[in-house]
């Protein structure tokens, strides 16, 4: 990170005092853990503790050596824990080893696969792919999660906290709109009841991979025409591969093949990159620019100075708490 | 797949899915117990079935398949405490069942109904039409008209497959041929198709039902359990130990599990009764099915295959820890409690990279019948028992929601209470 982004945190802090904690990341870790937790305890997930152990560390120990290798000033744990969590919650498996080694290609595919700067792929998007196409005795259970209303509306509220406070939740929003739509068109074209559409949307796994996953800021177009393209690109896909070609876990497919095309959506609508808030953790390689870096010029930023009623009228706006790494280029703030 | 109405209801119908890379055998147990005349079945196929591929089962081997992956109990006698235990399998309950149907006979003036009948055959004691259609209207309609009696409901539930292009395999039984069998039931049908659907139509079955229908389902695939896609599939409960009278109604103590378990999960999930690979078991409630049967069930892969239970010699069928030789087939047993309201859509299916077995077993230990005074050692063990029996009891109210009082009585103990409340003892 550059020193002006630097200032700029630092500055923010002491205006803003109340803005804690500073990386909606942490939020992210603790709802994602819980759901773990419930998963593992209530829905008797078919999960070894040592199968998440082992996930853990592994994804800690890639990201260390690889944060080393890229001579990075900071390890950004964060992000391996956000992606062992999201590995342990998907991937199923019969061995103990299965699990770390995906763990391991999900956070070395942050180094390995990179567009304009920036990673490719959902690090545990990746991670539950590669370990399903190239592992044996592996497997994701859709299922698992059932359909209980309760629980998901629990994920969904727990989801748009935190994706409204890591970025705007509009790749949330559009991709369950985007998905919800053809849904119901085909409940509707085949003469199914609105129960189908019920069962199907209420579903765990599609609640979170559309707050948890999809939504994850760094794997996203940095403008919302990006963003809204790539979020209906994903839903088509996962739609036509589920509902025409029977394919399990056609959520994951779609996003990851899905993901290549995220630098074709920000080649036609570039803005600026989107950065998590805490310091020195970047995995991307020294694109990030802060021009000039006045705090001042930062419409985001400028926002967080307005009395706490207009934040939360940002938050229920969907505006959420995103900010410009670049506060010249267009777009870099969330639509309004 | 669904049946049409009748006197008797449908409680549990039985059916085997054979899965392998798109390729689908499915053979449908009917219990049917009323008038012959009236049975009709309906089941949405993704395919128009050639003649080849239908073929009438045998009922023996479906009854020994259920027999295999039964729940079971599993005894222990205790061990002189001044002093080695041997496990004796005995086969649980076969899930009751009883299915119903009807029907009638056949003319067809299909064309202004938007009906098409693909092909018509007997096969076995059954008179099939492979039936497409335009709409439902007109489906129940020509079914209607045709002497099949369907239920008023039928319309809604045939239109979603109409739409997604199914065909609709309907089969009624031919008087003359069925008493040629000789026998006094009605065997399977089974039929063979590819596609990559993987799942089961459930919707037709629920649209006839007076309340909800248990249905289980036994999957036989190459490599893993198979579990359900699209709702939650559940292990049901397994290696408690129970009290001793279990042994006397071990059925009506499964059907209490079970029923609890149901309750427990708001009737949203599929439960897992039986996962083994099928060349050994371990205790075996019956032999494994040999290359023969599964043949017969539609297990289709094995011949190519340099596998124990392929060509020459037999299963296994003793204790055995474990056999290094491909898995060749895995068998799970699904059991599901259904209703509209709760399973709107129907079951889909995947193959899962889980080769670890599973079954559902209660145990049993049948006390050591010596005297307290024979040893130190003695005395002691009568003093745990006690304490094992009470567990045992409390086990049992946990597994069926039994009252604790009667659990204690048929026990022949005295009253086992509940634990007590954490508050009880904390201001006294």
């Amino acid at each position: 990170m550059t020193p002006g982004a630097a200032r700029s945190t630092s500055y923010r802090r002491k205006l803003w005092p109340l803005q804690v904690p500073g990386d909606p990341r942490l939020a992210q870790l603790v709802v994602l853990g819980t759901i773990l937790a419930l998963g593992a305890g209530l829905y008797d997930f078919a999960l070894d503790p040592r199968q998440i152990l082992l996930t853990f560390a592994s994804a800690l120990i890639v990201q260390a050596a690889t944060d080393r290798l890229a001579g990075r000033e900071h390890i950004n744990y964060k992000s391996a824990l956000i992606t062992a969590l999201g590995i342990a919650l998907l991937l199923r498996a019969d061995t103990l080893w299965a699990h770390p080694l995906a763990a391991a290609a999900a956070i070395a595919s942050k180094s390995l696969f990179r567009a304009r700067g920036k990673h490719l792929f959902n690090p545990s998007c990746f991670g539950v792919i590669f370990a399903l196409v190239a592992l044996p005795g592996v497997w994701a259970s859709p299922g698992q999660w059932g359909d209980g209303p309760l629980l998901a509306g629990w994920i969904a509220v727990a989801g748009t906290i935190i994706v409204s406070r890591a970025s705007c939740s509009d790749t949330s929003v559009g991709f369950v709109l985007c998905y919800g739509g053809a849904t119901l068109a085909r409940v509707l074209w085949l003469g199914q009841r609105l129960a189908v559409l019920i069962h199907r949307m209420a579903s765990g796994s599609l609640l979170l991979f559309a707050f948890f996953m999809i939504s994850d800021p760094r794997t996203s177009p940095d403008d919302w025409r990006g963003r809204l393209a790539h979020c209906a690109t994903v839903a088509a896909l996962a739609f036509v591969l589920g509902s025409h070609f029977y394919v399990t876990n056609s959520l994951v497919w779609a996003l990851f093949i899905a993901a290549p095309a995220v630098a074709v959506w920000d080649a036609i609508f570039p803005a600026p990159r989107f950065q998590w808030e805490a310091k020195g953790e970047s995995d991307d390689l020294g694109i990030e620019t802060y021009p000039d870096g006045g705090a001042g010029d930062d419409p985001a930023w400028r926002a967080r100075l307005a009395p706490p009623g207009a934040r939360v009228l940002r938050i229920l706006r969907g505006q959420g708490e995103r900010h410009a790494a670049q506060p010249h280029v267009e777009g870099g703030a969330c639509p309004s | 797949m669904g049946k049409a109405n009748g006197t008797l209801h449908n409680r549990t119908s039985k059916v085997v899915l054979v899965h392998h890379e798109d390729k689908t055998v499915i053979s449908i147990m009917s219990d049917y117990q009323g008038d012959l005349a009236q049975f009709a079945m309906v089941v949405p196929v993704p395919v128009v079935l050639q003649r080849g591929q239908i073929h009438i089962g045998d009922a023996a081997v479906i009854r020994h398949l259920e027999d295999y992956s039964a729940p079971r109990l599993v005894e222990y006698d205790d061990p002189n405490p001044c002093q080695m235990y041997y496990p004796r399998a005995m086969t649980g309950p076969a899930a009751g069942a009883l299915t119903a149907q009807n029907a009638a006979k056949a003319t067809d003036s299909a064309r202004a109904l938007g009906v098409k009948i693909e092909a018509q055959y007997t096969v076995g004691e059954y008179d099939i039409v492979i039936l497409s259609a335009l709409q439902s209207d007109g489906l129940q309609t020509w079914l209607t008209e045709n002497g099949y009696r369907i239920p008023p409901g039928a319309g809604a539930a045939l239109a979603p497959y109409i739409r997604d292009g199914m065909k609709f395999f309907v089969a009624r039984v031919n008087l003359k041929e069925q008493a040629k069998t000789g026998l006094d039931y009605l065997r399977p049908i089974q039929f063979a198709f590819e596609s990559p659907k993987f799942m089961l139509p459930i919707r037709l079955g629920m649209v006839n039902a007076a309340g909800p229908q248990d249905l289980v389902i036994y999957l036989l695939t190459e490599n893993g359990r198979v579990e359900t896609t699209d709702y939650r599939t559940i292990e049901m409960p397994t290696g408690t130990d129970v009290p001793q009278f279990v042994r006397d109604d071990f059925a009506k103590t499964y059907q209490a599990i079970f029923d609890r378990q149901v309750k427990l999960n708001q009737m949203r999930g599929v439960f897992t009764e039986y996962v083994w690979n099928m060349n050994w078991c371990d205790p075996c409630a019956a032999p494994p099915l040999s290359h023969d049967e599964l043949r017969e069930l539609g297990v289709f892969w094995l011949d190519n295959r340099n596998s124990p239970i392929s060509g020459g010699p037999q299963p296994m069928y003793r204790r055995q820890m474990f056999i290094a030789a491909p898995a060749g087939v895995i068998l799970t047993r699904l059991h599901v409690r259904y209703s509209a309201a709760t399973f709107p859509e129907d079951l889909s299916f995947q193959e899962t990279g889980d080769s670890n077995n599973f079954q559902v077993r209660y145990v049993l230990h049948r006390p050591w019948e010596g005297s307290p005074q024979l040893c130190p050692a003695a005395a002691s063990y009568f003093r745990e028992l006690d304490g094992r029996r009470a567990t045992e009891a409390r086990n049992l109210a946990d597994l069926t929601g039994w009252e604790l009082a009667d659990i204690s009585r048929r026990m022949g103990i005295s009253s086992v209470t509940p634990p007590s409340p954490w508050w009880q003892n904390l201001w006294h």
